[in-house]
């Protein structure tokens, strides 16, 4: 895989056995030799470490940290302003469509916005934000790797170098100093557990990596059961769950729209893509992103079809993110329904191999949030 | 026992063939979560998809290596369809055919040819 770019793990992934895969311009470890499903099972029964420095970290600094979050809150449409010293909450980029660019992580750091977007869209993203914010300036941070440790376990593990983890709630974010790395460090993840991510000197990421393996209760966990975990967890993964073509309201993400940037709002609007945005929150979408729960064991994954019965010709939605979810013991999926179908109990049919096969609306997520709020 | 390029094993068991994927397909599948198996009876032509396999990761098909009748399938495969990981080459077998040309069995690999085919 020559033109793919390496993480600072690159050679530890080789060594513990990992499959490489290329991901979004990297070679990236899809799994391990422990395999798919026990990756899964063990990050939400003990805890897994992710390799997730190919994403973009960002710094958004201007003469203070209200005059980062009000500019980026011109590309953002969540309450930046009104975050907290050492938090952070979830944010997406929007269109002038209203449609989605990227998700993205937003942390105040005193006097710094620090910003964690998807590989897939970071050149993209970094661009977007250097033209349209005025006053600031947006530099990618490239001598760091991003490691994320999942699962019930996470804090016990994470305290053990550091006790400050310990004092940590969900979206905090801290200075920590793991095996003698000076870390960035918040309580959060993309797997439905407790756990944090973790940014590190990229020359002391190895030795970090390898020091949180070490412990009996930390597994390398790949990119193949990363997805399986979000996608039980009801997370969206962008290009597939959102994108430019679909909104926050009709992607079920309004709860991420703080009050204050909503119609009467002190900070309403400003946003790209707002009129569309703030017009659906108030009178409804025509298609939303649901849950999806297959009758059968077959797994029905991106791409399927979905129709109101076995007949009619006319489709009524897609699946976005579909597979097998190990903790649930079956197959999951979620997707886009027309607004009339997407009721949580409704039966719909998706049309696999040729067969229509049924599916009943669920709520999101699959398995229990286990957040330390 | 024979051995196809596409990492199905035949063993013939009197006047049937007993069909599986071998250990080294079953590895580079991954978990399977999912086997979807024809119906007892139906006649089958060599190639035709018969069983779709589906993994944690992907889904993939069979193709009948034989003509002939399916006779039997492995009913313990859907409620635990772990057995085609845990023993590829015995317990999690997929389907009996009664072939209707036996001497198609001749084109195939035996275990050494398999081996070095994916060594």
């Amino acid at each position: 895989m020559p033109d793919l770019s390496h993480t600072p793990l690159h050679d530890l992934h080789v060594a513990l056995g990992a499959k490489m895969v290329p991901f979004a311009g990297y070679a990236m470890p899809v799994q391990y030799p422990l395999g798919v499903m026990k990756e899964h099972l063990h990050t939400r029964e003990k805890a897994g470490l992710f390799d997730v420095s190919h994403m973009g970290q960002v710094i958004v600094r201007g003469a203070d940290v209200p005059t980062a979050a009000l500019a980026l809150e011109t590309l953002v449409p969540v309450d930046i302003l009104g975050l907290e010293q050492d938090r952070q909450r979830y944010g997406f980029l929007t269109n002038d469509t209203g449609g989605i660019m990227d998700d993205l992580m937003l942390a105040n750091r005193g006097d710094h916005i620090f910003v964690v977007v998807n590989a897939g869209c970071k050149a993209a993203d970094i661009a977007h934000m250097t033209q349209n914010l005025t006053g600031v300036t947006v530099s990618e941070v490239t001598d760091r790797a991003l490691l994320a440790l999942q699962g019930p376990m996470a804090e016990t593990v994470l305290s053990s170098l550091d006790p400050k983890a310990a004092t940590m709630r969900f979206m905090d974010v801290a200075d920590l100093s793991l095996a003698g790395a000076a870390c960035w460090v918040s309580r959060s993840g993309y797997t439905g557990e407790d756990g944090y991510e973790i940014s590190v000197p990229a020359t002391q990421a190895e030795a970090l990596a390898k020091t949180l393996l070490a412990h009996d209760d930390v597994e390398p966990i790949g990119l193949g059961a990363r997805d399986s975990l979000r996608l039980e967890a009801g997370l969206c993964l962008y290009g597939h769950d959102i994108n430019t073509d679909t909104t926050p309201p009709q992607a079920m993400l309004n709860w991420a729209i703080q009050k204050v940037r909503r119609t009467g709002g002190a900070r309403a609007g400003g946003f790209p893509g707002a009129d569309i945005i703030l017009r659906e929150m108030s009178d409804g979408v025509a298609t939303k992103r649901v849950g999806l729960l297959p009758e059968g064991r077959a797994p029905m994954r991106e791409g399927v079809v979905l129709f109101a019965d076995t007949e009619s010709a006319t489709p009524i939605g897609h699946i976005t993110s579909g597979g097998f979810g190990p903790t649930v013991g079956g197959p999951v999926a979620m997707g886009y329904l027309d607004a009339a179908s997407a009721t949580q109990g409704t039966i719909v049919f998706g049309e696999l191999r040729g067969k229509r096969l049924p599916l009943t609306v669920t709520s999101l997520p699959f398995t229990p949030a286990n957040f330390k709020r | 026992m024979k051995f196809t390029e596409e990492h199905e094993w035949l063993r013939p068991e009197e006047d049937v063939v007993v069909v599986g994927i071998t250990t080294h397909a079953s590895t580079q599948l991954g978990d399977i979560v999912f086997v979807e198996l024809p119906e007892v009876g139906t006649t089958v032509a060599k190639d035709d998809e018969i069983v779709v396999i589906e993994s944690v990761k992907a889904a993939s098909d069979i193709t009948a290596p034989l003509d002939g009748e399916i006779v039997e399938v492995n009913e313990a495969l859907a409620d635990n369809p772990a057995l085609a990981n845990e023993d590829a080459m015995g317990e999690g077998w997929f389907i009996k055919i009664k072939p209707s040309n036996p001497s198609q069995m001749d084109a195939y690999m035996d275990e050494a040819a398999y081996t070095a085919f994916i060594a």
